[in-house]
């Protein structure tokens, strides 16, 4: 495993320039990633219009991995429903885990984290916006969520 | 001529030879040799550690204390010898005040539980410093909600030094305990201890020192330092995990009640009432880490044999090298710069995350350690979510250090 296949370019680039980053307000959900491991924090918020994702920003400070998942995520989910933003993270987490990696198609630029899973110590950088993501949408009124944790 | 011998003493530090005692350092990590510099996080085993746990499980193990068969005896012979060495190690009084517990946080935990708590109730105060590790933090907060007493938090300054007097000022009548580490794990300060204990025995204040990151770098005489704790873990100091020791003295130890129940610590137990045994088995309830104790033991050997102030010349020299050559990178800030530091360096390289350092590095071959190092209190006061911290061993080379600065360097070029 080379180290440029965990860095690639795509990841740089979103590292160094993160897309929709910042605050949103007002915003339907908002709910805090938090890793207690290495201390990486990030918010997602995101308005909802009847069941899409018409605009998510994510702010907080992390590894480049981190910052970059997140970055990728906000472009992808951007205009999706919630059902299908549910369904990505489904396959972000298993290209993430799992040998038998998902369809590139289906993840477009997401397919850029692959190289991750040769880092087990780093699956959680790149997994923590989702898992906040999912939580967001997986409640009726996600605001009241507890701050998701990767413990 | 008289005085030849001892002008031609040779004080050259032979680090390759001792490297060879540590076998894990002749491994290579992804192809590349192994740069161990994560040894304030867990320190490396020599043989003489190694081959005495191998030893004890190969030919003695046994419990210990209550066997009147040949490897019962043996296995106790060995590990109370063990306990002996350790009285040597840091010059203890006695047996009696070296308790085995499995590292430092039990030590400061027990410590908390058996002597605070029975002792403090709202209005009094136990004092801290602001650059401690979360085991010693966390166990005082437990004791403060149980018994209602307020810890204290003593500052420090912007290059992670601890001033004696500032300390002094918070020590009040109030005070019934003072708990500081002898050295940061998060920032290399070796702190003032004695100026502080003397501060805190002047005003009848007991004192537990947490020395974990402070044995494997320097001497430790516990009754030149006239602390009333002192605590320490087996695997910072090249013994096994697991394991560690809680020093106290004698009187006081006397004094506290057992903290576990149990096998042990106990001389006779009916349901009506059990009497506890004496001093050190009243804290070492159940079977304890045997064959760790009996590494800790030749951990200790291994460190009393070695011309320990030579040691701690070359790891000085270690320290300065790492200073000099991380402080000539751009954008690398050394995060905690006291005057008196252990030979760790702590540092953040902007525009590098600290955990994509550590990968980058690991690629290398070179093991830092990246996070916030137990101490979230120190990294919010520099402002910073993590460091990367380079921690350095006597078997340490600087050649080590020149691959780090190099793979630093690697880290800012890809990230630019």
């Amino acid at each position: 495993m080379e180290l440029n296949d965990l860095y690639r370019d795509v990841i740089l680039d979103h590292n160094r320039r993160p897309r929709n980053f910042g605050a949103l307000q007002p915003a339907d959900a908002s709910v805090e990633g938090f890793n207690p491991m290495c201390g990486d924090r990030l918010t997602v918020r995101l308005r909802l219009a009847d069941e899409t994702i018409s605009d998510i920003r994510f702010e907080g400070q992390g590894c480049a991995i981190s910052t970059a998942s997140a970055s990728l995520m906000t472009e992808a989910v951007k205009g999706k429903t919630r059902a299908q933003a549910l369904k990505l993270f489904d396959r972000v987490h298993q290209l993430l885990t799992d040998d038998a990696a998902p369809d590139a198609d289906e993840l477009g630029k997401l397919a850029a984290l692959s190289g991750v899973r040769e880092y087990p110590a780093r699956v959680k950088c790149a997994s923590l916006c989702w898992h906040t993501l999912a939580s967001a949408l997986r409640s009726t009124h996600p605001q009241d969520l507890p701050a998701v944790s990767t413990e | 001529m008289n005085n030849m011998a001892l002008v031609d003493r040779p004080t050259g530090f032979d680090v390759h030879a001792l490297r060879r005692e540590f076998p894990v350092l002749a491994r290579t990590v992804r192809g590349k040799p192994l740069a161990y510099l994560d040894n304030g996080a867990s320190a490396q085993r020599p043989l003489a550690v190694i081959d005495a746990v191998d030893d004890y499980e190969r030919r003695h193990h046994a419990n210990i204390h209550r066997g009147v068969h040949t490897l019962s005896q043996e296995a106790t012979a060995l590990y109370e010898t063990a306990r002996d060495r350790l009285v040597r190690f840091i010059n203890a009084r006695s047996r009696h005040e070296v308790i085995f517990v499995r590292g430092t946080t039990e030590a400061i935990n027990l410590v908390a539980q058996s002597y605070a708590r029975p002792l403090l109730g709202p209005g009094d105060e136990i004092l801290i410093t602001h650059l401690e590790h979360h085991a010693n933090i966390v166990p005082w907060q437990m004791v403060c909600e149980q018994t209602g007493a307020t810890l204290v938090v003593a500052p420090m300054d912007s290059r992670g030094e601890v001033h004696a007097d500032a300390v002094a000022a918070l020590m009040s009548p109030r005070t019934r305990l003072f708990a500081c580490a002898h050295v940061s794990n998060a920032l290399g300060t070796v702190l003032p201890i004695r100026r502080l204990i003397a501060a805190a025995k002047a005003r009848g204040i007991t004192t537990l020192i947490d020395g974990a990151q402070a044995v494997p770098h320097m001497h430790v005489d516990v009754q030149e330092l006239g602390c009333d704790f002192y605590a320490f873990s087996g695997h910072k100091m090249f013994g096994p995990t697991g394991v560690g020791v809680l020093y106290g003295r004698e009187q006081l130890l006397e004094r506290m009640p057992p903290w576990q129940g149990g096998g042990e610590m106990i001389l006779s137990v009916t349901f009506a009432k059990t009497t506890y045994n004496g001093l050190p088995n009243k804290f070492e309830a159940g079977t304890p880490n045997i064959s760790g104790g009996i590494g800790l033991g030749a951990a200790a050997d291994f460190l009393m044999g070695m011309d320990r102030g030579a040691a701690h010349a070359h790891e000085t020299a270690l320290l300065d090298h790492a200073t000099a050559v991380l402080s000539r990178i751009p954008d690398l800030r050394i995060v905690g710069t006291a005057a008196d530091k252990a030979s760790l360096v702590s540092f953040a390289v902007a525009g590098v995350h600290p955990h994509d350092l550590g990968t980058i590095l690991d690629e290398d071959g070179i093991a830092i350690r990246t996070g916030h190092h137990c101490a979230m209190p120190v990294m919010e006061f520099f402002n910073l979510p993590a460091t990367a911290r380079a921690s350095f061993a006597f078997y340490n080379t600087f050649e080590e250090i020149d691959r780090l600065a190099a793979g630093v360097e690697r880290a800012l070029k890809l990230f630019a």
